[in-house]
Parts: C-alpha cells; sequence; structure tokens
C-alpha cells in the first residue's frame, strides 16, 4: 500500500483543523476543529498500524476516540455554561483572565 | 470465631457501599438516607466487636499472640519487578482496637446527627461523607501495606474538608475547610516522601510489617532512616495537629459539631498517633527511643511536650467552647505523641483509645448544649452559665467527661495518662514526665473554667433553655458510660489492654533497648491526682468564690500580664506565621510584629532593668528594621510588583492566542528536532 496518500490527507485535516481552531469565534467550531486535529493522528496512527502490520495503531486510535468522545463531553458543558452566563459564545469575549 | 477474623475487609467495606447507595438513592429514601449509613455503620459495629472477641480469644491463648492474627491478601493490586503488592488487611491488636473505637464513636455520631442536623439542606450529602468518611478511616487502620495506608489517610482528609466546609455559603466555613485540608497537605508532602524512602530502604516492598522488621533488624543507614522519620513526623505534625502545624484544628471547629467529635476528636487526628505506633520499628530506630543512655530528648518527644503545654495555654483564653475542647484535643494528642516518643507505646494508644469516648462526650456535650441551651451559639461568656439546671443529662455527662478528661480517679483519663506519665519516667526520660504532670494541671484548670462558664452562675443567653430529646443525650450516656470504665481494661494493675494489643515490633524494639513496660505505681498516681485536684479547687475558687482577687483583672493593670494574655489570645502568632509571613507575601507582618515585640517584651525588660536595653531596641527598630528589613521587604515587593507588571500583558485572556503561541513553540521544536536529526546522519 502507499502511505503517502494517508498521510497527505491526515496533514490536510490537520491543517485545516489547526486553522479553525486558531481562527473561528465561535467556541463549537473550535471543539469541531479540535475532533479534526484528533482525527487527522487517527488516521495517521492506523495508516501506520496497516503499514507495518500490527494491531497496535488501530488499539490507539479507539483510545483517542473514546477520550475524545469524554472530552467534547466536558467542552460542551462549558460551552453550554458560558452560554448561560454570558449569552454569547463569542471566545474573544470570554477573557476574565486577562491578567 | 476465625470467621471474625479472616472476613474483616467488611467492615470498611460496608460504610463505602453506604456512600455510593447514599450518593445514588438517598435523597428518594424516607429519611433522605440517613437510615442507610446508621445501618452500615451498626453493621460495621458489629462485626468490630466480634472481631475483637476473635482477636482476644487468639491472643491469650499462648505463643500465637505474637503473630498478626489475620494477614489476608485479598487480590493482588500490582507489581512492578519482583516487588508484589496486595491489597489486603492486617489485623492486630492496634488495629481491632481502631476498629471498634471507630465504628463506636461513628455509630454514636450518626445518631446524634439525625436529631442535631434534622432539615439540614445537605442532610444526605452530610451522611454520605460520614459513611466516606468512616470507610477511609476504616481502610487505613487495617491496611496491610503503606499504600492502602496512604489511600484511607488521604480519604480521611477529603472527608475532613467536605463536612468542615458543610456550611460553605459562610465564607469563614469554607476559609477553615481550604486551611484545614492545605495545611494537613503540607504534612502529607512528609508522609509520601516518608513511603517511598522506606519503600526502597527495606528493599523494594510497602509490607508495613517487612518495613518494620527491615528497620529494627539494623540493615538500613541511619542517616537514611532518620530522614525518612523525620519526614514521616511531618505527616504525624501536620495530621495530628502538633506544633507548630497545630492551628487548622481549632479552625475545623466550623463544622457541625457531630463532625468535630468524630473527625477532629475522637478518630481522624489520631492518625498520626496511629501511623507512629504503625511503624514504630522505623520511628524508635530512626530516633533511639530506646537507646540505652540516650539524652532523655528525642524530636517525637519534644514535638508531643511542647504541643501539650502550648495548646494548654491556649485553651485558657477561649470564649469559645469548642475551641476550647479542640486546644484540649490538641494537647491530649501531644500527649500520645510524647508517649510513643519516650516508648510508653501501650500507654499512647491506651491513651488514644479512652480519649476517644470522653472527647467525643464532650465535644456532642457542647453540641447538645448549642442545640438545645444557647440558640445555636458557642460563645461561653456570652450566650451561656447557669444551664445545669435546665439541662441536667448534659451537665452531668460533661462534668463527667471533664473529669475523666482532667484524669480523676477511677476515671478513663486518669489510668491512660497515669501510664504515660509512668512510662516516661520509667524510661528515663524525666523531663517529659515533668512536663505531663505540669499538662495535667493545666487540663484540670482549664477543664474547670469551662464547666463553670457553661453551667454555673448566671444564664448570660437570650433563648429558652431546655433538655435536648433522647437522640442527643443517649449517646451522650452511652459515651458518658465509657469514658467512666474504658480505663478500667488497663486500671487496677490489670494489664488486660497490654495483653491484647502487645505488638511484636514493639516487643523487639524494646527487647532491643532492653526495656520493659512501666509497671502501675499507686505514689504516681498519687501524686498526679493530688495535683489534678489541686488545680481544680485553685480554678473553682477563682472562679466560683473569686479569690486569689489580686489576680483578677491583672492583665488589665499590669503591661506584663497584658502582653502575656494578648500573646496566649493571639495564639502565638502562629496564624499570623503561616498566612502572613510565610505564606503571602512579607511585608507588614514582620516589621508590624518586632515592632510589638520592641514595645511590649523589650520594654517591659527596660523596666525592670536597665535603660541601655532601650537603647538597643532603639537601635534595632530604627536600624535594622526599618532600613534593613522594610527595605529588603520593600525591595522584594517592589521587584516582584514590577516585573508582574511587565509580565501580565503577555495574559491577555484570549484562549485562541494562547493557542497560537503553543502552535507556533511546537513547529518551532519540532523543526529544530528534524534539524538536528537530518544534521545527524
Amino acid at each position: 500500500m502507499l502511505l503517502n496518500e494517508y498521510l497527505l490527507l491526515a496533514a490536510f485535516l490537520f491543517c485545516t483543523g489547526v486553522y479553525g481552531a486558531l481562527a473561528r469565534k465561535n467556541s463549537v467550531l473550535v471543539l469541531m476543529s479540535i475532533e479534526l486535529i484528533l482525527n487527522a493522528v487517527n488516521i495517521n496512527l492506523i495508516a501506520f498500524g496497516a503499514f507495518n502490520h500490527t494491531v497496535a495503531g488501530q488499539v490507539f486510535a479507539l483510545f483517542v476516540i473514546a477520550v475524545a468522545a469524554a472530552e467534547v463531553g466536558v467542552g460542551l458543558a462549558i460551552v453550554l455554561l458560558i452560554y448561560r452566563n454570558r449569552h454569547s459564545i463569542d471566545l474573544d469575549k470570554v477573557d476574565v483572565m486577562k491578567g | 470465631m476465625t470467621w471474625f477474623l479472616t472476613n474483616a475487609w467488611l467492615i470498611p467495606l460496608i460504610p463505602a457501599l453506604s456512600f455510593v447507595v447514599i450518593l445514588l438513592f438517598g435523597k428518594r429514601l424516607p429519611n433522605k438516607g440517613s437510615e442507610v449509613g446508621v445501618i452500615a455503620v451498626s453493621a460495621s459495629f458489629v462485626l468490630a466487636i466480634g472481631t475483637a472477641i476473635a482477636w482476644i480469644q487468639r491472643a491469650t491463648s499462648g505463643e500465637e499472640h505474637l503473630r498478626p492474627a489475620a494477614n489476608n491478601d485479598l487480590f493482588l493490586w500490582f507489581k512492578f519487578g519482583p516487588s508484589e503488592t496486595h491489597f489486603g488487611i492486617h489485623i492486630d491488636g492496634l488495629a481491632v482496637m481502631l476498629l471498634f473505637v471507630v465504628t463506636f464513636i461513628a455509630l454514636m455520631v450518626h445518631i446524634f446527627s439525625l436529631e442535631y442536623l434534622r432539615g439540614d439542606r445537605r442532610y444526605t450529602y452530610y451522611f454520605a461523607a460520614l459513611s466516606l468518611f468512616t470507610a477511609s478511616m476504616l481502610t487505613m487502620v487495617s491496611a496491610s501495606n503503606s499504600l492502602q495506608l496512604l489511600l484511607g489517610w488521604e480519604g480521611m482528609g477529603v472527608c475532613s474538608f467536605m463536612l468542615i466546609g458543610h456550611w460553605w455559603e459562610d465564607k469563614a466555613n469554607s476559609d477553615a475547610a481550604l486551611k484545614a485540608f492545605l495545611t494537613t497537605r503540607t504534612g502529607d508532602i512528609g508522609l509520601l516522601i516518608g513511603l517511598t524512602m522506606t519503600f526502597f530502604l527495606a528493599g523494594q516492598t510497602f509490607d508495613i510489617e517487612k518495613i518494620n522488621q527491615a528497620a529494627l533488624a539494623g540493615h538500613m543507614p541511619h542517616t537514611l532512616l532518620l530522614v525518612a522519620g523525620i519526614a514521616l513526623m511531618g505527616a504525624v505534625v501536620g495530621k495530628s495537629a502538633q506544633f507548630p502545624l497545630h492551628t487548622w484544628l481549632p479552625d475545623a471547629m466550623a463544622g457541625p459539631t457531630p463532625v468535630s467529635a468524630l473527625i477532629h476528636a475522637a478518630t481522624m487526628v489520631v492518625a498520626g498517633v496511629y501511623l507512629v505506633a504503625r511503624f514504630y520499628g522505623v520511628f524508635s530506630q530512626a530516633f533511639h527511643i530506646f537507646t540505652p543512655g540516650n539524652s532523655g530528648f528525642n524530636l517525637v518527644a519534644i514535638i508531643g511536650g511542647v504541643t501539650i503545654i502550648i495548646a494548654a495555654l491556649l485553651a485558657f483564653v477561649q470564649h469559645d467552647i469548642k475551641k476550647v475542647l479542640a486546644y484540649s484535643t490538641v494537647s491530649q494528642l501531644g500527649y500520645m505523641v510524647m508517649a510513643l516518643g519516650v516508648g510508653a507505646w501501650t500507654a499512647a494508644i491506651f491513651h488514644l483509645f479512652t480519649h476517644a469516648f470522653f472527647k467525643a462526650d464532650l465535644f456532642l456535650g457542647a453540641g447538645s448544649v448549642s442545640h438545645s441551651g444557647s440558640h445555636h451559639s458557642f460563645d461561653m461568656k456570652k450566650d451561656m452559665g447557669g444551664l445545669r439546671k435546665q439541662m441536667p443529662v448534659t451537665f452531668v455527662t460533661f462534668v463527667i467527661g471533664s473529669a475523666a478528661l482532667a484524669g480523676i480517679f477511677p476515671l478513663a483519663g486518669f489510668w491512660s495518662k497515669d501510664e504515660i506519665l509512668v512510662g516516661a519516667g520509667h524510661n528515663g526520660y524525666v523531663a517529659f514526665m515533668v512536663i505531663g504532670l505540669i499538662g495535667a494541671m493545666m487540663t484540670a484548670g482549664y477543664m474547670t473554667r469551662c464547666v463553670w462558664l457553661t453551667f454555673f452562675g448566671e444564664y448570660r443567653g437570650h433563648g429558652h433553655p431546655h433538655e435536648s430529646p433522647r437522640q442527643i443525650t443517649g449517646p451522650l450516656i452511652i459515651l458518658t458510660f465509657m469514658a467512666v470504665v474504658a480505663g478500667w481494661v488497663n486500671g487496677f494493675g490489670l494489664h488486660y489492654f497490654q495483653k491484647w494489643t502487645a505488638n511484636p515490633v514493639v516487643e523487639s524494639a524494646m527487647r532491643l533497648g532492653r526495656v520493659t513496660e512501666a509497671p502501675f505505681s499507686w505514689a504516681a498516681a498519687a501524686l498526679s491526682v493530688t495535683l489534678v485536684l489541686i488545680a481544680i479547687a485553685f480554678a473553682w475558687a477563682y472562679y466560683e468564690y473569686h479569690a486569689f482577687g489580686f489576680l483578677h483583672g491583672l492583665t488589665e493593670r499590669n503591661a506584663t500580664a497584658k502582653a502575656g494574655y494578648t500573646f496566649v489570645e493571639q495564639k502565638y502568632y502562629l496564624d499570623h506565621l503561616w498566612t502572613d509571613v510565610v505564606v503571602g507575601s512579607i511585608k507588614r507582618p514582620i516589621a508590624a510584629g518586632a515592632y510589638w515585640v520592641n514595645q511590649h517584651v523589650i520594654d517591659g525588660a527596660v523596666n525592670g532593668t536597665a535603660a541601655g536595653s532601650r537603647v538597643v531596641a532603639e537601635f534595632v527598630y530604627r536600624y535594622i528594621d526599618q532600613d534593613l528589613v522594610d527595605g529588603a521587604v520593600n525591595g522584594t515587593a517592589f521587584s516582584a510588583e514590577e516585573g508582574g507588571s511587565i509580565l501580565r500583558r503577555m495574559q491577555t485572556g484570549r484562549v485562541q492566542q494562547y493557542a497560537a503561541a503553543f502552535f507556533g513553540f511546537g513547529v518551532v521544536i519540532i523543526g529544530i528536532g528534524l534539524l538536528a536529526l537530518t544534521h545527524s546522519f
């Protein structure tokens, strides 16, 4: 199999995710972008795993998916609380930690 | 009967399950989950009694008493390398005694709380936390390895935090909870270091028995053993509220009174004492407790002795009845630690045993007074007085508890305190015997003051005092009964308690130092009782008949006396030391404190001696204080402020800027890594 195509796809997804996480103002979209980053990593893990004929890559990917699910749960709960308190999910407005 | 010994793991397990059940279903049950807690603790109590009986049968039947009865490994917890750690229970005399005490006091407190916290908004969570606490404490006392002990230890810390801050809407309460948690955590750093060191010193094992045996065998380098002992002592100082980390315990009285009785008097605070007793091989070797011809001093005994006196002095100036009892607890814990330091092991855990009953009795008595007598206030001077007529049951139980605490023959406290004093003299620690006697007199004095202010004189409050209902007086009466008889198991020259708790580790430690258990002595007993009675008579005459007139108002007339009073009333400024000087940035308190010392202490000396010292004081004040100390302090503060104002600009509060910086640094580091890789090949 050819590894390159998978890695290129993963790199593209990763860059999209980083762009989204850094540039979008909407917290939900930022969370989704983080999911993209994680999935890019998953693709890499599975691709390398298949390339080396080992199951470890898929196992790791499963772990990442499970942790990502938990992380989104916490993240969405935070977004919900932010919305409840400030009636907006614009990330630029959440800067109470400003020094 | 051996069924009880091999299945003693049920005792901690039942309250742990009860915690889960109360948390999940408590609010839907008819009594809001309290019934689950009471039933679970009762079950544990019954099992603990069975275990105690089984153990006594075993310990008194020949040679077998030297072996721990049930070192029952339940399952393999984890292993790495050659070392395996089993989750198990270690049942011996010490563990059985504590299992009994903890379940007994917990049961009394559960019953008391049914009425005391009726209608509380977090009733269910209160009982859940009590269950979790009981489970943690029982886990700790039956632990067979040091990690399991740590598990229970930290679990207790969390529950203590939750329960002190039970009424967290009041800022003072949540502050007290934080203070208690953080102060004990400070000591717990020592516990982590100590347990890690003993793990390696004993050849990679967490098994407490093996650690003790390795320490006694003398294969460990003494310097390392001493460092481990000092680190473990840090944990004792934190958890058992010894000088100088005792400041958290009086503040912990912010919690509900039954919690104070259970956690901050009878059980959790003795965890430090238990730690020393459990690791006695390590402690006795590290601090040379039994070494013949030692100087009669070691760190454990000194910390205990200092704590006795310091805390007892503080108990004299408190207005809050619970704080009197809290400082009394600190002082009594000092006795236990001192007893361990002077090699009176049996006396120490015997005092732990008796103290649990009468101090829980006193705390619950104080709770009863505030519940029905003083309208939820604990201020003796403002809201109490003359309550003996309206609250006869509370009055009688409180007085008997106080007498037991003061050490009146033949109540519980007399036998245990007497054993500590005799043991200290017997093992060559004469100075500590004298400290113990002075402490006993002070104990009698402040308890007389406390009883007089609460129950005698005129009623000063504004409520309608009446006797408490049966759920409150019931536990009081049972605990008072125990406060009377608990001492008899080792009193009158009957050494049952000593036989039941006989510990192979302690015995081999004593054999190394050629020391024996101290025999009971009527002369010493007569001396201590006489001194205690003198102290009571003195305090009684002072308060009831206003005798010793020259002493009344002395603190207002005499500058030295006033300075001394202020010094004690401010708790030796230890709180200020920790919060303002050590924790907060060092600014005002040092200068103010030094200035205060100049004004009061040195002025006093000047009046008495010569004007020369005034010049010195002036010099110190003007140049060292104002220029050197203040200069250094202000300089530190100034540089911190300047540095902060520059660095704060980096902190915009915008998550995405942080993330961008994060990714940027990531790219730079990966780039460097790639460059290094490609160039090295």
